[in-house]
């Protein structure tokens, strides 16, 4: 609890303001659209807050998110796939790209910024080809497969809770059950903060660590998935451009620390909350240009990570 | 005997759970040798590291010559005439003699550094050590001893009054080690003190001035040349009569829990490493730093695989590929470096204890967070472990508390044999005593028990029996009845080999 009040604040306050500042900010369709929206980027954070956990990084979430999204309907529309089978092979290669991280980092060695790098190329370019730089979607067809990450849950008649925000809450909470209450989760915090003592009490760290990969590109594929399945347009060249980045940014927000060992699922998705939060604030308040939303979001990012840090050290000088 | 030269006057120092230095008094005279000796954990490293203005004291004040001085920095210090030399050396292998004695102070204008001026003051303080070599010679082609001698060379160019060795010896063969002795002698005669930090009583003996002994971070006594003698400086060490210190019972030994059959590690493949531990036996591994005793251990304990050879636990037995696997056989290891190694510093008591039973103890893969608690209780209790609550992060407790949190961590598991590399560096005398009881009692409880340790009272204080390793390889071995710091040297540096030879 301790670990997220920070963040939790900056959530509340980003709220209150962009509700006093902004027009529309509280109607049911603005909020749908923020719940959706953390939804779909909240899965990749959780995706990568796992990696961060073992102390790693992971930069081809994007192009993964951009592997299946224009590969599903590529599949299905050009073809003929069945939409249950073109999403099976999705996650089988979704599984066998994390296999191939961890792989390349625990047994060659490799650092993770540099493989998932070459993968964030590769993922990338690979797609391109395939698609042949075309746009990719599904038209009008598949309505029923679409609604996975379009409908919503309907409350009023104007607010309804998405899908996508449904998905999410059941990933957090299964993610949550497994940092907290098993094992490997515990081996994946010990791991994080010291890895050769991990490995000297006995633990299999590079499986944790290759379990850690496989998760995090599982569920950026989901996250692809979806995405695709919300927007139904995806151009190979700049769908899931930055995704990475958002993921990395929400996970820090939440609490992850990039040396690894520290990190909570709830912190991420208040952390993915507050991105999209800021996202919107931008659109909504008239003197906010949409041109300022990296500034922003950096600078949020920015202040967030002092503050975090000077407690800390402050915490430490008590004691 | 004069002014001293430097004087420390009520020097405190606390760190995180644990006061290094309560209110500390040293004084340096010119032209003298003086020892600090004191165990480990007694404040003599702090000391040195707020004299060469590595770190700042919180209370108490330094003086040279009489006149209160404040260190800022490393700088500050050699101004005052303070040279450190530390147990690792500080050099760049990659450079010249020359380059390193002058690293980060070349002299010169405008970046251009002056070369005639560096191999001129080279060749002088390199002569003053009696260093044959030329300062154009780079450094990894010199033997380690040869190294600690550029180091000393290194401290005599910036003028030092005081040069502190801490534990120079310590990777040095003992023809190399006689060579540093001429060599402080020779310092002494040109006026420059020496401050002589050493756990080998027998050097100290041989070349110090005046003894000074810490304990528990305060002064714990003084000895003149004419009063030092062995058992004096052990008793004010110790605080009181070191045969009180190791209690060892009489125990018949069982059957053999452990043996080691043509074991070969990665980093000496050229011997085979054979031996046997008994079930409720204690055995020391003694040797030099360097001799290869932390990577017996390693490749016995498949930390590091080990290249063939076969390690039996109970009859049970193979290759050593994995920690894994070696603790499912029955072996624990606490090893050398309590913070890289042993202990997840970030994470809390509890999760550190119970971290290698977790999946014996576990309901499928969910962790059992009673029967964790249970655990943290008992091994809380059984070991003494003082910490203000099983939630506290082992960061912030003192090295014997960490030290038995390691313990605890394996003795959840029940080993049948436990390997300990220096099991009591860093840690203060009290602790020191627990550890030595615990180790006492695994025994008497029929566990085998092998343990790693540089320090001579502790081998000779706690093993049934001695392995003694020199440069990879067992030279010898010693029982307790045949015990002598002479006899553990001597198979330690080798002595018995080259004589063979």
């Amino acid at each position: 609890m301790k670990k997220i009040k920070g963040i939790l604040i900056t959530l509340i306050v980003i709220y209150v303001a962009t509700a006093i500042l902004g027009e529309n900010f509280l109607g049911g369709y603005n909020q749908g659209k923020l719940l959706e929206r953390t939804g779909l980027y909240g899965l990749l954070g959780i995706g990568v807050a796992f990696v961060i956990i073992t102390g790693g990084i992971d930069l081809s979430i994007g192009s993964v998110v951009c592997l299946v999204g224009c590969g599903v309907p590529w599949l299905v529309m050009r073809q003929g796939w069945s939409p249950g089978s073109a999403v099976a092979i999705a996650m089988v290669v979704a599984l066998c790209v994390g296999l191939w991280h961890g792989f390349l980092i625990t047994k060659l060695k490799l650092q993770p910024f540099v493989v998932t790098l070459c993968s964030l190329l590769i993922y990338r370019g690979a797609t391109r080809g395939l698609a042949e730089d075309q746009s990719q979607g599904f038209g009008g067809e598949h309505e029923t497969f679409r609604q996975w990450g379009t409908e919503a849950i309907e409350v009023t008649d104007k607010f309804g809770i998405p899908y996508p925000f449904v998905i999410l809450i059941v990933v957090a909470v299964i993610a949550w059950v497994f940092l907290n209450k098993t094992i490997w989760g515990r081996y994946l915090f010990a791991l994080g903060n010291n890895e050769e003592a991990a490995r000297l009490s006995g633990i299999n760290t590079d499986r944790m660590v290759i379990l850690s990969y496989v998760i995090c590109s599982m569920l950026a594929a989901l996250g692809g998935l979806l995405f695709i399945l919300n927007g139904n347009s995806a151009q190979p060249s700049d769908f899931g451009n930055f995704y990475e980045l958002y993921a990395i940014a929400a996970a820090v927000l939440g609490g992850c620390s990039l040396r690894g060992g520290e990190g909570t699922i709830v912190g991420v998705v208040i952390g993915t909350a507050v991105m999209q939060l800021l996202k919107n604030m931008i659109n909504l308040v008239d003197w906010l240009k949409s041109h300022m939303e990296f500034l922003i979001v950096g600078i949020v990012l920015l202040v967030a990570v002092i503050a975090d840090e000077m407690i800390k050290q402050r915490v430490r000088k008590l004691k | 005997m004069g002014e001293p030269f430097l004087e420390v006057q009520k020097i405190t120092k606390r760190f995180p759970g644990v006061v290094a230095l309560s209110g500390v008094d040293l004084q340096v005279y010119p032209a003298e040798i003086l020892a600090l000796i004191g165990e480990n954990g007694a404040g003599k490293s702090t000391l040195m590291k707020i004299l060469a203005g590595v770190q700042p004291a919180d209370e108490g004040e330094l003086l040279v010559e009489g006149k209160v001085v404040r260190f800022l920095g490393v700088q500050d210090s050699q101004k005052s005439g303070i040279a450190l030399i530390h147990q690792e050396l500080n050099l760049a292998e990659n450079l010249t003699v020359a380059g390193n004695m002058f690293l980060g102070r070349e002299p010169g204008k405008f970046g251009w550094i002056d070369q005639g001026l560096i191999q001129r003051e080279s060749k002088r303080v390199l002569e003053m050590v009696g260093l044959e070599v030329s300062p154009e010679t780079l450094l990894s082609e010199l033997t380690l001893g040869k190294q600690q001698l550029v180091e000393i060379a290194k401290a005599l160019s910036t003028d030092a009054k005081v040069i502190i060795m801490d534990e120079p010896t310590s990777s040095l063969s003992l023809r190399e080690s006689e060579r540093l002795f001429e060599v402080i002698h020779d310092l002494r005669e040109k006026g420059v003190s020496v401050i002589y930090i050493s756990h080998r009583l027998g050097e100290v003996k041989k070349l110090a001035d005046r003894v000074v002994v810490f304990r528990d971070g305060e002064n714990a006594g003084m000895l003149k040349r004419n009063e030092v003698d062995h058992d004096a400086m052990v008793r004010m060490m110790v605080g009181r009569d070191i045969s009180q210190f190791y209690q060892r019972t009489k125990h018949d030994l069982g059957e053999v829990v452990l043996s080691v059959r043509g074991l070969r590690s990665v980093e000496h493949r050229g011997y085979k490493l054979d031996f046997e531990v008994r079930a409720g036996e204690v055995v020391g591994v003694a040797g030099l730093v360097g001799a290869g005793r932390s990577e017996m251990l390693a490749a016995l304990f498949g930390a590091r695989p080990a290249l063939d050879g076969d390690v039996s636990v109970a009859g049970k037995g193979g290759l050593p590929r994995s920690p894994r696997e070696s603790l499912r056989r029955g072996l624990a290891l606490v090893p050398e470096d309590r913070k890289g190694q042993g202990l997840i510093l970030d994470m809390a008591v509890k999760d550190n204890m119970s971290l290698a039973s977790l999946r014996r103890d576990s309901k499928g893969p969910f962790l059992n967070t009673s029967k964790e608690e249970e655990l943290v209780a008992e091994m809380t209790s059984a070991l003494s472990v003082k910490t203000p609550g099983s939630w506290q992060l082992a960061r912030f407790l003192s090295g014997g508390n960490q030290q038995k949190i390691v313990l605890a961590k394996w003795l959840a598991l029940k080993p049948k044999v436990l390997l300990l590399d220096e099991p009591t560096r860093g840690i203060d005398i009290g602790a020191k005593e627990e550890i030595y009881l615990l180790m006492e009692k695994f025994a008497r409880e029929g566990m085998a028990v092998l343990f790693v340790s540089s320090e001579m009272e502790e081998i000779m204080g706690m093993a049934d029996r001695t392995l003694v390793m020199h440069e990879g390889r067992i030279t010898g071995e010693l029982a307790r009845e045949d015990f002598s710091e002479e006899a553990i040297m001597e198979l330690a540096t080798g002595g018995n080999i080259n004589k063979e030879e």
